[in-house]
């Protein structure tokens, strides 16, 4: 039997990452993520400035309910540049982990008739959401000058090389997370529930509206659920090297790498698991 | 030679019902017997997938014990009535779902044509989902771009190239999503039923490269249809499948006929399966008689036969015509004969139609029916009837023209000038 090249069996070796298969898939990959960005904008005047305007509301909105009336401290950062920073990083990772969590669900119609790694979906989706991240920067980068020409109280930290590992520890997190849900969904939808108005519920668990130190002195008893969220540790960095608040608490930030590490291995080896007979339950 | 595909013992299990908080007993015991090392206990039990039947077990075999060996070049149909198991033997096949026990092992891609146009997108152009369709079916971006001109032109959907595709007709996304398909180069392609849509010009395009990829390129085509004219035109070797179980593998024309012969022997002729309309004149039954006055399905060339058709008048009705039309295989028209106009009284009647004298070619002809009074359609059935004319030779003393439909020896006077 060893004569032929490939083999479709009921299961495959759980531990087959079957990364070899994604790489080969590359060009669908470029494709499917400018497909998403051309399709979200076609027809619409302002394109893709639709993605500044959310985070600026928002930030509008925090600014005047967390900081003005309900007054919580900023560790000395101007208050918009503050809670864009949270919103920004947050905001990533959220739409990641929303946007690839329903990939069996969504695309069933697609998966039902042809094969390619399922992953590539997900992937394409991460992409997709980086280029949006992209231009949410440039709005914060914006704010980030001007503050910093208006000689606010903005201290650059060397830390700043850490950027692109927040980055991707936040892509990957997402991924790993939504494959995961998109896995366990397909057969219970159960848990696509919880994702929507969750991933609402722990952003108030994230230190995106208040800085972690205010928790420490406030709330000492429960400051850890917010420590241990592996989210709380990237928004922190973030703030900490673009904007000097807080301090760089390295052993929190390790620690969401290494949960990254784990959540995303085992988000793909699940999904790739389910992608064999989903259709048949979807 | 060595099998480019050899499919061993496949099954598929499905379950029939809805999923709720009621499967969770079900998993947690799959569950539970797969952490101690022991068989699905799922897997002993299931009903043979008759759809039409009532069966005792949630779980159903859409396939069985599928064995089946395909050899590089061969076109291999695949027949069957609706249900048994075609489709999930090519979703197998293309991966899109899992067998549930058993192994296929294949050398080379394989492409599956399960759809056309899979995975268009309405907002983008022609050209993007070009693009975009031709990468989910596994091309390269170079190879579409390489072929973007061909795909184009076998498409003929030049003009709109660039408009985005919710502009399209229906007929032109399929076109589009054809072509693009048929430029795929794996080493197995999977075609399912795709042909059904799109008119004739579009449909002869589609056989034809079909045939052209498997007779000059050397690969393996995999198809299902409905259609057996386009079996018996593709394909050089026909599986049947019956219940999720491989019933014969056989030369198409065998198949085919093999296949028509079985639908017919089931259901005798042809049984109007609605109750006789109550207001109009109907068909109640149609039946083929041979030259022995026995109810059959295969003609011997030459021979006569003839139709009786039992129809049912609930009104005094004038004028009546009952007319037959035959149909070749590939469902052109080739004749039309017709009764006299008459008045029939209220009652049932049984109208016999005689053809004499004409000599169809060997194939697969389909018989359609209509009843009409005063140029007003009272009913009309298409294919009601299928048969074969087989070869029968002591009568024929020529026959070099192939193409032909119909033959005979024309009355004819010879006189010396």
């Amino acid at each position: 039997m060893s004569s032929f090249q490939q083999t479709i069996k009921p299961r495959d070796n759980f531990f087959n990452l079957r990364l070899g298969e994604i790489w080969q898939y590359r060009d669908l990959l470029i494709l499917l993520v400018t497909r998403d960005f051309i399709a979200k904008f076609k027809q619409t005047l302002l394109g893709p400035a639709w993605f500044i305007v959310r985070p600026l509301l928002q930030t509008v909105t925090y600014t005047f309910i967390f900081g003005s009336v309900a007054k919580l401290p900023t560790d000395g950062v101007p208050k918009s540049l503050f809670y864009l920073a949270g919103i920004t990083c947050w905001s990533y990772f959220s739409n990641c982990l929303t946007a690839t969590s329903g990939t069996f669900t969504k695309n069933a119609s697609l998966f039902g008739k042809v094969y390619f790694p399922r992953a590539v979906m997900p992937i394409s989706l991460i992409l997709s959401n980086l280029i949006q991240m992209g231009i949410q920067m440039i709005l914060f980068l914006l704010f980030f000058f001007t503050y910093l020409i208006k000689g606010a109280h903005i201290q650059v930290k060397p830390e700043l090389y850490l950027f692109p590992v927040l980055i991707l520890i936040m892509g990957f997190m997402g991924l790993g997370l939504g494959m995961f849900i998109s896995a366990v969904t397909t057969k219970y939808r159960d848990l696509s529930y919880l994702v929507t108005f969750g991933t609402q519920l722990v952003m108030y668990g994230t230190p995106v509206i208040y800085p972690l130190s205010l928790l420490e002195q406030k709330a000492e008893k429960w400051a850890w659920i917010v420590k241990y969220n592996p989210m709380s540790s990237i928004v922190e960095t973030f703030r900490y090297s673009f904007l000097g608040s807080g301090e760089m608490r390295w052993k929190l930030l390790l620690y969401s790498g290494v949960f990254t590490v784990i959540i995303f291995l085992l988000g793909l080896l699940v999904f790739n698991r389910t992608e064999k007979n989903f259709m048949d339950t979807v | 030679m060595k099998p480019i595909i050899k499919i061993e013992n496949l099954s598929k299990q499905y379950r029939l019902g809805t999923i709720g908080t009621g499967t969770v007993k079900k998993d947690l015991q799959r569950w539970w017997a797969q952490v101690r090392g022991k068989e699905d206990p799922f897997l002993k039990i299931g009903d043979t997938n008759d759809r039409s039947t009532k069966g005792n077990s949630e779980f159903v075999w859409a396939l069985r014990n599928i064995n089946l060996e395909v050899f590089p070049g061969e076109v291999l149909g695949i027949i069957g009535k609706n249900g048994a198991g075609k489709s999930t033997l090519l979703k197998i096949l293309s991966k899109v779902t899992g067998p549930t026990t058993g192994k296929i092992h294949f050398n080379g891609r394989i492409g599956s044509l399960l759809e056309v146009g899979t995975g268009f997108h309405p907002e983008l152009t022609g050209r993007d989902n070009i693009f975009l369709n031709g990468a989910i079916l596994g091309m390269t971006k170079a190879e579409i771009r390489c072929k973007m001109d061909e795909i184009v032109d076998f498409s003929g959907c030049e003009r709109y190239i660039d408009t985005p595709v919710k502009r399209y007709s229906s007929g032109m996304t399929v076109r589009l999503g054809f072509a693009v398909a048929a430029h795929l180069e794996p080493e197995i392609l999977v075609v399912d039923e795709v042909l059904a849509v799109g008119d004739a010009e579009f449909q002869k395009k589609a056989i034809g490269k079909i045939q052209d990829v498997s007779q000059n390129h050397g690969r393996t085509v995999l198809f299902v249809s409905h259609n057996m004219a386009s079996i018996v035109r593709l394909c050089t070797n026909t599986i049947i499948l019956n219940n999720g179980m491989l019933e014969k593998m056989l030369p198409p024309e065998a198949a085919v006929s093999y296949y028509t012969n079985q639908m017919n022997s089931e259901t005798g002729g042809y049984v109007a399966s609605q109750a006789a309309n109550q207001v109009q004149v109907s068909v109640l039954s149609a039946r083929l008689i041979n030259d022995e006055g026995m109810e059959s399905y295969s003609i011997g060339m030459g021979k006569n036969w003839k139709i009786e058709i039992q129809i049912q008048v609930p009104v005094d009705t004038d004028s009546v015509i009952v007319g037959i039309g035959v149909e070749t295989a590939l469902h052109t028209s080739i004749r039309r004969c017709w009764t006299d106009p008459i008045f029939y009284k209220e009652g049932v009647y049984t109208v016999t139609l005689y053809e004499d004298h004409i000599w169809y070619l060997p194939g697969v002809y389909h018989i359609t029916i209509g009843i009409s009074s005063k140029k007003i359609v009272l009913d009309y059935i298409e294919g009601a009837l299928s048969f074969e004319i087989t070869e029968y030779s002591d009568k024929v003393e020529l026959i070099t023209t192939h193409n032909a439909i119909i033959a005979n020896p024309m009355k004819f006077t010879s006189v010396k000038c």
